[in-house]
C-alpha cells in the first residue's frame, strides 16, 4: 500500500502552551487510522493544523506524494483532504441537497458570467452538481430529508449529511473530528458500518475519536497523542496493551486494574 | 419563462400566461397612472431604479450576509462617471479635453454606462478588499465610512482641479440616446405620443427586468451557493473548498455593478447630479427596501423597493389635502411624516415580520427525534 499522507515534525504552540510537539502521522491509501488521546490531548488541534485552520509554527505536509501546505484552508480541500467538524458545522438554513451541493463547489467551475448567460456547459454542470449530491445523500441514507433545512434533521442525521458534505469535495483522505460524539448505540453502529463502506470505496480515513471501542474495532492503525506528544503509534491491539497509553487514560496507579480491563 | 415564476413550475403554459399578463399590466401602468399627472409615471420609473439598487444590495447583504452601509457610494461612482463622460463640464475645465473635443464630451451611452458599471465594480473591490476579515457591525462602520468618503471627496473634488464641481454638481448632462432617439424629448412611436419621462420608465423597466433575471440565475448558480454557504457559516465554507476572500470580493463587485448601472440612469434621467444625491440616507432606504421586502428573497426585495419609492409619493399627495380638509390648515410636513412613518414601518416589520414582508419559502421541516439514516448502500460512484 502507498503512502497517502505523511506528516511529520509538526510544532504548534499557543503562547506559552506547547499543543503539539513534534507529531507525525503516515497514512496508507485505504486506511482508517484512528487518533485519540484524552481531553485537551492536541488531537483536534492536530486536526486544524492538517486542514489549514492553524498554521503551524513547523512541520512537512505530503498528499498523495505532493507536498502541499496548510495555509489556507479553501486549498487544503482542493489539493483532497475534507473534514468534518467536533461541534457539527452545517449551513443551517439551506436544505440538505444544497448542502452537499456546496461540498461540490470545488470541483466545479461555472462563472458569473456562465451563470448569468445559463451557457449549456452550466447547465450540464449543474445537472452534474445535483445528480451527485443526491446519489451522496443515498450514500449516507437520507434521501428523504433532501429538502429540508439541515437545522430540522435529527442529530445523527446531521453527522451523516456533514459526512456526505466532506464527501462531495471527492476526498483524498475523510477527516473525522468525533463523528461519534453524542451518538447513541444503535447510531454508532450505524456510523461504523457508513464508515466502513467509504473505507471500502478507496476512501482514506482520519478518525478523532473518543470512543476507543470504536476506534479500536475500525481502524487499522492509530495514533494516540497525550499533553501534545505521541505516546503510542502501532495496531490497535497494541497500543490498547502500551503502558503508556493507559497511564494517560486511567493514570499510573491503575495500571494493573486497566491492563485486565482492556485487554 | 417559469424561472420567473417558480410556483409554475410544472406549468409551462401557465408560466407564459402569467408572464404576459404582468407584461401587459407594466406596459399599460405608466398610461393608467399618467392620467393623474407626470409625476407618477416619474415616480415609477424611480420605482424601477430603486429595484435596480435593492437588488444590487441584496447581493451583498442578502446572499452573502455582509452588512453593507455605504452601497450608495457605487451609486454615486456611477452617477459621476456617467455625468462627467455625458456633459460639457470636463471640456470647460479642461483645455486638453476641450481641444479634443471641442463640442464637449457627449459619449454614447453604449461607452457611458458599461464604463461607470465597471469604475463602480472597481470600487467594490476597492472597498471589498479591506474589510475581507470584518463580520456585522465592525463591517457595517467602515462602509458607512467609506459611503461618507466618497460623498466626500464628491463634494470637494472642485480644487485644486475642478473635476466634480463641489456641491453646485454637474449640469446639463444628456439623456439617454439609443439609436437614435433620444430620451430626452417627447418621442411618437408606434402612433403613440410618448413623453420623456415614459420612456424613462421602460428603459427602466427592461433593466430591472434585466436585473431580476441576473439575480435569479445567480442564486441558483454554484456562486449563489457559494455566497449563502458564507453567510451561513464561513469557516465551513472554507473548509469545503470555497475561496471565501474571491467569493466575497465577487459579490461586493456585483452589487457594485448595479449600483453604478442605476446611478448612471439617475444621471441621465436627472440631467443633474449633486453630491447631496448620495448621502448616508439614501444608503438607509436602499437597505430598508432589502430588509422590509424579505432580505435574500428576490420577490420580496423587488416588493420592497416599490412600497418604499412610491410611498413617499403618495405620503406627498395625500397628507396637505388630507390635513386642510381635518384641520383646514398644513400641521405636519409631509417629509417630516414620512421619516416617522418609515420609522414605525420598521419597528413593526422588526416585530411582527423579521424576515420582512414576503420572505423566502420555509423549506421542509424534519421530525426532530430518532436519527432516520437507513443503512449504507451501494458504493460511491
Amino acid at each position: 500500500m502507498d503512502v497517502i499522507l505523511k506528516i511529520t515534525g509538526v510544532n504548534k504552540r499557543f503562547g506559552g502552551l506547547q499543543a503539539l510537539s513534534d507529531v507525525g502521522i503516515t497514512i496508507h491509501r485505504g486506511q482508517i487510522y484512528g487518533l485519540i488521546g484524552p481531553n485537551g490531548a492536541g488531537k483536534t488541534t492536530f486536526f486544524n493544523v492538517i486542514t489549514g485552520l492553524y498554521t503551524p509554527d513547523s512541520g512537512t505536509f505530503e498528499l498523495d506524494g505532493k507536498p502541499y501546505s496548510p495555509t489556507e484552508v479553501h486549498k487544503v480541500a482542493e489539493a483532497g483532504i475534507a473534514r468534518t467538524f467536533q461541534n457539527i458545522r452545517l449551513f443551517p438554513d439551506m436544505t440538505a441537497l444544497e448542502n452537499v451541493m456546496v461540498g461540490r463547489h470545488v470541483r466545479t467551475k461555472a462563472t458569473a458570467i456562465g451563470a448569468v448567460l445559463r451557457t449549456r456547459a452550466t447547465r450540464d454542470e449543474e445537472a452534474g452538481i445535483r445528480k451527485r449530491s443526491l446519489e451522496l445523500l443515498d450514500y449516507v441514507g437520507i434521501t428523504r430529508y433532501a429538502n429540508f433545512q439541515a437545522r430540522t434533521l435529527a442529530y445523527g442525521d446531521q453527522r451523516r449529511l456533514e459526512i456526505a458534505r466532506a464527501l462531495a469535495t471527492d476526498p483524498k483522505v475523510l477527516a473525522l473530528d468525533e463523528p461519534a460524539a453524542g451518538m447513541n448505540a444503535t447510531e454508532k453502529v450505524a456510523l461504523r458500518e457508513l464508515l466502513s463502506n467509504i473505507s471500502k470505496d478507496k476512501i482514506t480515513i482520519l478518525l478523532i475519536e473518543h470512543d476507543v471501542k470504536l476506534v479500536l474495532g475500525l481502524c487499522d492503525r492509530v495514533t494516540v497523542l497525550d499533553y501534545g506528544k505521541m505516546i503510542a503509534e502501532g495496531n490497535p491491539g497494541d497500543v490498547q496493551r502500551n503502558p503508556a497509553v493507559i497511564e494517560a487514560y486511567l493514570g499510573g496507579s491503575h495500571k494493573d486494574v486497566a491492563t485486565k480491563e482492556l485487554a | 419563462m417559469t424561472f420567473l415564476f417558480p410556483r409554475l413550475r410544472n406549468n409551462q403554459k401557465a408560466a407564459w400566461v402569467a408572464t404576459f399578463v404582468v407584461a401587459a399590466v407594466l406596459i399599460a401602468l405608466p398610461f393608467a397612472v399618467g392620467v393623474m399627472g407626470n409625476a407618477w409615471v416619474r415616480a415609477l420609473s424611480f420605482a424601477a431604479l430603486y429595484i435596480l439598487l435593492a437588488l444590487g444590495l441584496n447581493i451583498v447583504v442578502g446572499f452573502a450576509g455582509l452588512l453593507d452601509l455605504g452601497y450608495v457610494a457605487f451609486y454615486a461612482v456611477g452617477a459621476y462617471m456617467y455625468a462627467l463622460l455625458a456633459s460639457p463640464h470636463l471640456a470647460s475645465n479642461f483645455p486638453i479635453i476641450a481641444q479634443t473635443f471641442p463640442n464637449g464630451l457627449h459619449s454614447s451611452v453604449w461607452l457611458a454606462i458599461p464604463l461607470g458599471a465597471t469604475v463602480a465594480a472597481f470600487f467594490g473591490v476597492v472597498l471589498g478588499a479591506p474589510v475581507l476579515k470584518l463580520r456585522g457591525d465592525y463591517l457595517a462602520i467602515v462602509t458607512l465610512g467609506f459611503g461618507e468618503i466618497i460623498r466626500i471627496f464628491l463634494n470637494n473634488l472642485n480644487a485644486p482641479l475642478n473635476f466634480t464641481n463641489g456641491p453646485q454638481g454637474i449640469t446639463l448632462i444628456d439623456p439617454v440616446k439609443i439609436a437614435g432617439v433620444s430620451f430626452g424629448k417627447t418621442q411618437n412611436i408606434f402612433g403613440l405620443t410618448l413623453p420623456s419621462v415614459y420612456m424613462y420608465y421602460f428603459l427602466f423597466l427592461v433593466l430591472a427586468i434585466v436585473a431580476i433575471t441576473v439575480c435569479i440565475r445567480l442564486q441558483d448558480s454554484r456562486l449563489g451557493r457559494a455566497w449563502m454557504a458564507i453567510r451561513e457559516d464561513d469557516v465551513a465554507a472554507k473548509a469545503m473548498g470555497i475561496n471565501v476572500r474571491n467569493i466575497k470580493l465577487l459579490a461586493f463587485s456585483l452589487g457594485a455593478t448595479f449600483g453604478g448601472v442605476a446611478g448612471a440612469m439617475f444621471s441621465a434621467f436627472q440631467g443633474f447630479v449633486s453630491p447631496e444625491s448620495f448621502s448616508l440616507m439614501e444608503s438607509i432606504i436602499v437597505l430598508a427596501m432589502v430588509v422590509l421586502g424579505g432580505i435574500g428573497h428576490i420577490p420580496g426585495v423587488v416588493l420592497g423597493a416599490i412600497l418604499l419609492s412610491v410611498f413617499p409619493e403618495v405620503l406627498r399627495h395625500t397628507v396637505v389635502p388630507v390635513q386642510e380638509q381635518l384641520f383646514g390648515r398644513v400641521l405636519v410636513d409631509a417629509e417630516v411624516l414620512r421619516m416617522l412613518l418609515y420609522g414605525l414601518a420598521m419597528v413593526g416589520i422588526m416585530l411582527y415580520r423579521p424576515k420582512g414582508l414576503w420572505p423566502a419559502p420555509e423549506h421542509g421541516v424534519a421530525p426532530v427525534g430518532k436519527s432516520q439514516g437507513e443503512t449504507p448502500k451501494a458504493a460511491i460512484a
